[in-house]
Parts: C-alpha cells; structure tokens; sequence
C-alpha cells in the first residue's frame, strides 16, 4: 500500500515525458516534404526506387495536432473545406481522398495546390506549420492516435469532435474533370 | 512599498480621476486597518502579560460586559465606515459623462487589439498593445476576449476589468488627468505567455490627440527606397500577409496585429521587446526564441531578404 503514491508518481513522470505532450515550439522539421512531394510526371533519370515513406513529425502529438486545428482556420481552410465537412472545397471527414492520404501528399496539396481551386500556400505557411495542418487534417479521418486526437470544439459542435470520429481506411476516389 | 509606488505601472502614483478615488480608498482602508491591527496588538499583549489567576468567575463581570459591548459596537462601527467609503468610491469612479471616447480593445492570446470606432468606416483606426487617449477626456474601452479570459488593468488609470469570451463587451471608462505613459498588463492568467502580455496607454493635450488620431487615419506609407521596396515585395511573398493588414497593401490578414503604423510603436511582441531594428530581425526569425509558444511563428527568409524587410516595418510610420 505503502508504495501506491511512489508508483503513481513515477506514472506522472511516464506520462510528462511522453511524446503525445511535447510542446515543440522551436522545431522546425526536417525538409522532408521537399525531397518526396510529388512530382508532375513518373519518369525518374537513373534507377528506380520506391519513394521513402515519411512520418509526418507532428502524428501523434496533442499540441501540434491542436495549433493544426487552429490554423484550419487561421489561414481559412474551412472557408472552402467546412469543419472538415466540405463545401466549395472536398470534404476532408470521409475516407475518400483525390490525391491520396499519406502525410507527404496532404503536405504537397497544401505546398503545391492542386487543379480546381485549392490554391498552392507555397512560402505562405511556415513548413513546420504546414505539418501541423497535416497532421490535423489527418485527425479529421481517424488517422492519428485517438489519444492524440483533439477532444474539444470552441465553436459550435457541428460534428463530432476529432476523438469520436472513425478510424477511416483512405480509399482514392478520382478527381473531378473540368 | 515605497518602490512599488514609483513609476509608471502603479496604482500608487494615480494619473487619473478613477486611479484617484482607488489609491485614496486605499490609502484610507490601510489607515485605519492599521490602527486596528496596532490596537488588536496591543491588547493581546497586555492581556498576555496581564494574566490573572485560573479562576472561572461565576458570572461575567458588568465592566467584562461593558467592554465586549463598547468593542463589538466600535468593530460594527469601522466595518461600516470602510464599507460607506468603498460604496462612494465605486459610485464616484462610475460617476462620468456619457459624451466619451468609445475605443474598442479585444484581448487575444497574447497582445491586445485595439480600435478606434467611427461611422464612417474609412476613419477607423486599428492598431495594437498601445492606446493613445486625450487628457482629461473620458475615454469608455469596450472590452472583448477573442480566445481564454483576459483583465484589463493599467494601475495609473483605473481598477482591473475582465475581458469574457463569447460575451457582450464589458466597459471600463478611464480618464487621463496629466499627459504621459502609463503601462499596463494582463492581470488574468491566460496561458503560456500571459506575463508577457502588456499595453502602453499615452495620454496627450487634445490637440496632440486629435493629430495623432489624423496621422493614424491615414494608409501606411508607400515605400520610398529601393530597399524598402523590396522589403516590401518580401512581405507580401511571405507568411506574414495571411495574418497582418497594412492598410494601404494588399496585405489584409486579420489574426495578427495590424502593422499599418508599426515603426510608430514603442515595442513589439505586446510590450515584450523595444522596437528596434535587432529586435524586430530576431523576432521575424526567431518569434518562437522570444516569445516561446506565441502565435507569431518563426519565418525562414531567403539570403538578403531580411534587412529591405527590416527597413520596410520600420519606415512604416
């Protein structure tokens, strides 16, 4: 019995240094989104080898996934894209993705833009902050730690928040003719 | 005491009517509070040292009674002195004209927002951490929070307010009554950089007051040097145009203080920093070194895009 605060204690130390927690105000991420974002064409010059898969840094943490959601609408994604429910813009909540759900091609749709209006933020987003988004976008379809996962609206709760959302498989959906 | 009572963020030294009427109740309450203590004090002593036998008297004694009674009375007496003086402080302080200055403040994370109202919308004025106001003119701030709980408070000038979110403006009327700086803060705790979150109220002559008002009117000014102009290519190619308006630009983001006057403030990062030119270099590279956790995010720049940037801000007058 006697040990039952000593062990709780060591918990707390546990969880403070988990990573879900960290508050990395400095980081800038390494320039991962500039060697793989996609390229305009498949032809490659010298031997093929398949694309290094990248982590997106921020994927499982609270406070990154949480200043993502704030920037959401700080640099007025949900002007075309909702809560995440679509409107101008595709919804981001389904499982449905034009141009693919891995963090690298969420990043270069950001970076890059893509056909029929979603405008390229090309030097207009710290990239670190690009990440951020990314990795909130990726909380809109399940696809981080629910843990990790925001759990509050400031707003109006026009769905649920990202916690309760479903863990969604990603399927590709073609994009839209002009 | 004496020290804290010097300077220019202290509700000892009151500039103002409001500021006034708060150090004298205060002055009045600490007066008598220490007579009441001294006297409490006493008494403790010369009972200590007065101590009688262990007799348990029977019956309490009519000068026990009388002394109990002339005590419980004097304590109801000064209990309701202090409250009559704090009921006409706080009716002398709410006690002002209607014809004011109406100023809009809005408390974010972790500056203030500050506007000048006027029908006709071209002669608004936004700008940010600093309030200028006329001399003996009374000035009503309607106070809004943008995010968490904020409160107002410039010692100098008047008590604290709280800015509530999602809530109807609260006011504060406030009334300079000598010309000069005064500084003010958060004094709500509102996250990670809430000791960092400071104002600057000047108080000028009216007729200083109503020039800075018309040289606020107006648009930024256009840059003049080449550098300046590509400092301000610089910014309009950068992050910094999707959060900061310079009226008179293309740049009209909203979420960050408006830059249109921005060499004409004292400081930046909200009174964390002189506006100067190492400063301002640090803080557009490194905001997150300064300010850890502000939302003024860290921008990298190109090689020789910094310095026209610099001379850009800082011919923006």
């Amino acid at each position: 019995m006697k040990r039952i605060p000593l062990v709780a204690l060591l918990l707390c130390l546990f969880f403070v240094a988990c990573e879900r927690e960290e508050r990395r105000f400095r980081e800038m991420p390494a320039a991962a989104g500039r060697r793989n974002t996609e390229r305009l064409t498949s032809l490659v010059p010298g031997p093929y080898t398949a694309d290094i898969k990248v982590d997106n840094p921020y994927g499982y943490n609270a406070y990154a996934i949480s200043e993502g959601k704030r920037l959401f609408t700080w640099y007025n994604c949900q002007g075309c894209h909702g809560n995440g429910g679509g409107g101008m813009g595709p919804p981001l909540m389904d499982a449905r993705w034009r141009y693919g759900a891995d963090p690298e091609q969420i990043f270069a749709t950001i970076v890059e833009g893509r056909p029929n209006g979603m405008p390229s933020f090309r030097g207009k987003i710290p990239e670190y902050q690009v990440w951020q988004l990314v990795a909130y976008v990726q909380s809109l379809s399940g696809n981080v730690p629910k843990d990790a996962a925001g759990g509050r609206q400031d707003n109006m709760q026009v769905r649920k928040q990202e916690q309760a959302l479903p863990d969604l498989e990603p399927e590709r959906e073609a994009a839209p003719q002009q | 005491m004496t020290t804290a009572g010097r300077g220019i963020q202290s509700a000892l030294e009151p500039a103002g009517m409001q500021a006034e009427k708060i150090a004298d109740l205060w002055q009045f309450f600490l007066v008598v509070c220490t007579v009441v203590y001294v006297l409490v004090i006493i008494f403790l002593l010369a009972a200590l040292f007065r101590r009688r036998p262990e007799i348990v008297p029977k019956a309490v004694s009519p000068r026990v009674r009388k002394a109990v009674i002339a005590a419980t009375g004097l304590t109801v007496i000064t209990l309701f002195a202090l409250l009559t003086a704090s009921i006409f402080t706080s009716r002398g302080i709410a006690d002002v004209p209607d014809r004011a200055i109406q100023i809009a403040v809005m408390g974010r994370q972790w500056w203030w927002q500050v506007e000048y109202d006027d029908r006709d919308k071209s002669k608004r004025v936004t700008t940010a951490n600093e309030i200028t106001i006329p001399v003996g003119v009374p000035v009503t701030l309607h106070l809004r929070s943008s995010d968490v709980i904020h409160s107002f408070w410039v010692p100098n000038l008047h008590g604290k307010r709280d800015l509530i979110p999602g809530k109807n403006a609260t006011t504060l009327t406030i009334r300079a009554d000598r010309p000069g700086v005064y500084r003010g803060q958060c004094a709500e705790f509102c996250g990670y950089q809430h000791a960092n979150m400071a104002l600057w109220v000047t108080a000028l002559p009216m007729a200083e007051y109503a020039k800075w008002l018309e040289d606020a009117r107006k648009p930024s000014k256009i840059p003049s040097t080449a550098e300046e102009r590509k400092g301000q290519d610089v910014f309009m190619n950068s992050p910094c145009p999707l959060c900061h308006t310079i009226q008179g630009t293309p740049a009209n983001g909203k979420t960050g203080p408006d830059l249109t006057h921005f060499a004409s403030r004292r400081s930046i990062a909200a009174g964390s920093y002189p506006n100067n030119r190492g400063y301002l270099g640090g803080w557009i590279l490194d905001a997150q070194h300064l300010k850890p956790g502000a939302y003024m995010p860290s921008i990298m720049l190109e090689q020789g895009e910094l310095q026209p940037l610099i001379a850009y801000l800082e011919s923006l007058r």
